[in-house]
């Protein structure tokens, strides 16, 4: 990498089903202000802006031009970034890009939607294809049940596995994330009894559809360093698309491009060891299921060993490695910016700004971005520039 | 049944025709709500006004685009101004256009304005439009909260 | 900056109604691409791709090309905007340091969709959308705005689509070569006025794509590569009544920027040939004002004076330009493969001769909101 970049500034809205109050450019502006000020910066400072939501959410084409309102593009270098549901961690990756290249030297991403304007599930079935796919499918949850059934019946998963990872997530946004859509804490039991949705994935396995926006502020090495005392610098970003057509198989146990992802961001880090490396994880887990089974993909555990892990209770907040202190994606997901707080969050950990959901001595984090064709982002940030 | 050839037309393949059909609902923000309640209620056109660099936005705008700053200030506009520019749509496209073609469209800046708004023209020939022209809101008898309820800018004679 | 260098371009040939799918589109440029740069998929090492749901009809777009063009093999990531602004973001990955040869692609189908309902979604759903402004009525908007303010007549803008059309004839890949009198383009329907049909771009699909590499790769491969110099991107004010239509102050801003970025002083003199992005034809006119080609409101004395011809001083778009061809996403893309294909020598009957330095320039949104601006060299 030639030149260094560094989170310094993140800002999101308060998350919920309806943000009634708010015009989206009127949403973004809240989220882009609360990043500015984190940094102490001012508009002035943005040098450069990246901006992503998914079209059919909102019925607004040309999304980059038409929030200058309230990204702030106005007389700037703006330009828009979209792949589904892992827009909000590629607009995150571009917003690196641009600082990496040496051609900005501040940037401004940002991710948002407003989910309650349109029917979301209506919206995400004219993915498939138009010809072939489009009539009969429907949404995003099916394919992951799918994924479930037989990661249980191959590794004895069950159920209450996901439950587990259900009420984790419910129970650090209810306890620690201010921000979050969703603050009620839950049980297992509860989640045992609410509604299957389609089966094995029950009513409070599966992530809600939010109103909100998330803006993360990179910069140079110099610029970083004399923003804040502690910068989040990335060290390593991986992406990978894999797979167009759902039929022709989705890795029934594992994620395929998760673990392509993480094994160019680790190279590019120098991650080997990553349950020992990584303090706090923010993973982008859809739904409670895959909560169990993507860790292996991440090489947070042997293959199989999600239930493990899971029932072992390492990954809670008081535990060895803290996987979503915020809550994750089963309490928030404005799918724009649902990727891009992934990022953000596991900045505010490494830069010890997470407040109530401060994980103590958080020096290095991974953060994911799952969507689109099962597809997969993944960083890593650190308060150091290079690993130990 | 075999596939004929004028299904297959020029290109010797198939079409799919499709629609993409979704609701929406948009949410009009604080801002927004004001300016639409405004003239919904009292016929009266509303901006706001940057504190830093004085433009008056209509319509109304809760941060400044040009200094991103918050704006508090709302400021009444005139519902008469001058026309910017104009054209006359002449061709139909079912489903997104106000009226049947031919229909005249402005960018009007209306009076203590700084932003120009563009809107219908009415109660005039297309070719008695002028750039530089002043004009005059006229507002809908039965008003709904939305930007139709400013039926069109007719010619402001004095 | 001699940084990153293009190595290789390719185009389907742009017609209304091509049978090809998308995917097909794609995976035709990015083949005819890696042939041009003698490179193969296995070379690539990631790629954007440049697609909109709008004008795809389609969520997540850019998973229909995904595997015509490699992406599932590499790093890849996709841009919603102009086919430049695509570019931008390869030519990135590479200065990273990260990257070493990007392949970006953009295709549009603009016969599948119907082009008024999809530029209509650019305007705001709460306030103008409901006056049924596309960006055709839009357009002839700025139109008049930039004719009154500055005293640019109808048969100035008429000229530039003269001049492309005719240009067009040399361009095997060009949708509308057409041979046609300025008053031809001022007696054909009046769609919006004063915008007619000859004043416009036509519908067409088709697709681009171009290969970028790092420094250590080009030389190694070619003995005279293309290399980008600078680029500049910036986008005005959205609601068209928060901008002076007449005014080109976003493209002055994103020109400055490339030219800062390439040591350009004196664009007129220094610059060979300009592809720009006429999407009508007024908008030559503004463009090469906003790029200092011209004064302010110089713009039609500028086409009277033949400069921008073939046989001018700066001949701008050879190719046909927008106006003979408009594949929306792959639009600003086909420019830079244009300027590429000037500055290797190889534009064939199109070629300006001895051309160093090129201009390729993109916009985003209604009525070049946003403008994208490369420089290249060679």
């Amino acid at each position: 990498m030639k030149n260094r970049v560094g989170i310094v500034g993140v800002g999101q809205t308060h998350h919920k089903s309806k943000n009634t109050d708010c015009k989206g450019q009127e949403l973004i502006s809240i989220a882009v202000k609360r990043a500015l000020e984190s940094a102490d910066l001012t508009m002035a400072d943005i040098d450069a802006i990246v901006i992503g939501n998914m079209d059919h959410f909102e019925s607004i084409n040309y999304v980059d031009m038409w929030s200058v309102d309230g990204s702030g593009g106005y007389m700037k270098p703006i330009m828009k970034v979209t792949t589904g549901g892992t827009t909000g961690s590629a607009v995150g990756h571009a917003g690196f890009y641009h600082v990496a290249s040496g051609l900005f030297d501040t940037v401004l991403a940002i991710g948002w939607e407003q989910n309650s304007e349109s029917d979301t599930t209506a919206a995400i079935s004219t993915c498939f294809d138009p010809i072939t796919e489009r009539e009969f499918c429907g949404g995003a949850i099916g394919p992951l049940a799918a994924q479930y059934t037989a990661y249980m019946s191959k590794y004895g998963a069950t159920e209450e596995d996901a439950a587990l990872v259900s009420v984790r997530d419910h129970n650090n946004a209810a306890l620690y994330n201010p921000y979050a859509h969703l603050r009620q804490t839950i049980t297992v039991e509860e989640v045992m009894k609410s509604p299957y949705i389609s089966y094995p994935m029950k009513f409070l396995d599966i992530c809600p559809r939010s109103d909100g926006a998330c803006a993360v502020i990179f910069a140079g090495e110099d610029k970083a360093k004399k923003t804040v005392e502690r910068p989040a610098w990335i060290l390593g970003v991986g992406d990978c698309h894999i797979l167009v057509h759902l039929a022709d198989g989705i890795g029934l146990a594992n994620l395929p491009s998760l673990e392509r992802a993480a094994r160019e961001a680790y190279e590019m880090a120098g991650i080997t060891d990553p349950f020992r490396q990584f303090d706090v994880a923010e993973l982008y887990v859809p739904a409670s299921t895959a909560g169990v089974t993507w860790m292996e993909a991440l090489g947070l555990c042997e293959e199989g060993g999600g239930p493990r892990l899971i029932r072992s209770g390492v990954t809670n907040m008081v535990g060895e490695l803290p996987i979503n202190p915020s809550g994750g994606v089963l309490a928030t997901n404005p799918i724009g910016a649902t990727g891009l707080l992934r990022i953000g969050e596991a900045a505010l950990q490494v830069m010890g700004k997470a407040e109530e959901k401060q994980v103590e001595g958080a020096r290095v984090a991974v953060a994911t971005g799952f969507g689109g064709c099962f597809w997969s982002d993944v960083t890593v940030l650190s308060s150091s520039t290079q690993l130990d | 049944m075999a596939v004929s050839s004028e299904e297959l037309g020029n290109t010797g393949t198939l079409k799919y025709p499709s629609r993409i059909r979704l609701p929406y609902t948009w949410h009009a923000g604080k801002a927004g709500s004001r300016f639409y309640q405004e003239i919904k209620d009292h016929c009266k056109i509303w901006g706001t006004k940057c504190p830093r660099c004085g433009w008056v936005y209509v319509p109304p705008r809760e941060t400044c685009p040009r200094c991103f700053l918050d704006i508090d200030e709302w400021v009444e506009v005139g519902d008469a101004g001058t026309l910017l520019t104009y054209t006359i749509t002449r061709y139909s496209v079912p489903g997104i256009q106000p009226h049947e073609p031919p229909y005249a469209l402005g960018i009007i800046k209306l009076d203590g304005a700084g932003s120009g708004l563009v809107h219908l023209l009415g109660e005039i020939e297309p070719e008695d439009i002028r750039v530089g022209m002043r004009v005059q809101a006229v507002f809908r008898e039965v008003r709904e909260g939305n930007y139709l309820d400013i039926k069109y800018f007719k010619p402001l004679r004095s | 900056m001699d940084e990153v260098a293009i190595i290789g371009v390719a185009q389907t040939r742009y017609q209304r109604d091509n049978p090809a799918s998308h995917a097909e589109m794609a995976y035709e440029v990015t083949r005819k691409a890696l042939e041009d740069a003698g490179l193969t998929i296995d070379d690539i090492d990631n790629t954007v791709t440049v697609c909109n749901d709008f004008w795809d009809g389609r969520t997540i777009s850019c998973m229909t090309i995904t595997e015509a063009t490699g992406s599932h093999k590499v790093p890849t990531t996709n841009v919603e905007g102009d086919g430049t602004y695509g570019a931008l973001m390869g030519a990135m990955r590479l200065l990273s340091g990260l990257h070493e040869v990007t392949l970006v692609v953009a295709q549009s189908k603009v016969s599948e969709g119907i082009p008024a309902v999809i530029t209509n979604a650019m305007f705001d759903p709460v306030y103008e959308r409901s006056l049924g402004l596309d960006a055709i009525n839009s357009s002839a908007l700025q139109m008049r705005r930039y004719m009154s303010k500055y005293g640019i007549t109808e048969e100035q803008c008429a000229k530039v689509s003269v001049k492309n059309h005719k240009n067009a004839k040399s361009n095997p890949y060009a949708h509308m070569p057409l041979d046609i009198t300025v008053d031809d383009v001022l007696k054909s329907r009046v769609l919006a006025d004063p915008i007619k049909l000859l004043d416009t771009s036509p519908v067409s699909d088709g697709a681009c794509a171009i290969i970028m590499a790092v420094d250590e790769v080009a030389k190694k491969r070619y003995s005279k590569p293309v290399w980008i110099r600078g680029i500049g991107h910036c986008a005005d004010a959205y609601h068209l009544g928060d901008r002076d239509l007449a005014e080109v102050d976003a493209l002055v801003s994103a020109a400055r920027r490339a030219y800062s970025m390439a040591g350009i002083q004196d664009p007129v003199r220094e610059i060979d040939v300009a592809e720009v992005y006429d999407a009508f034809s007024y908008m030559e006119l503004m463009w090469m004002e906003g790029l200092g080609f011209c004064g302010r409101g110089e713009g039609g004395a500028m086409i009277d004076s033949g400069m921008t011809g073939m046989n001018g001083a700066l001949p701008v778009n050879p190719s046909g330009g927008v106006l003979s061809a408009h594949p929306v996403q792959a639009a600003g893309l086909a420019r830079i493969a244009e300027a590429v294909l000037q500055l290797r020598g190889k534009a064939d009957a199109r070629q300006v001769e001895g051309a160093t330095v090129a201009l390729a320039h993109g916009i985003e949104g209604a009525c070049g909101q946003g403008h994208c601006v490369f420089v290249l060299g060679r």
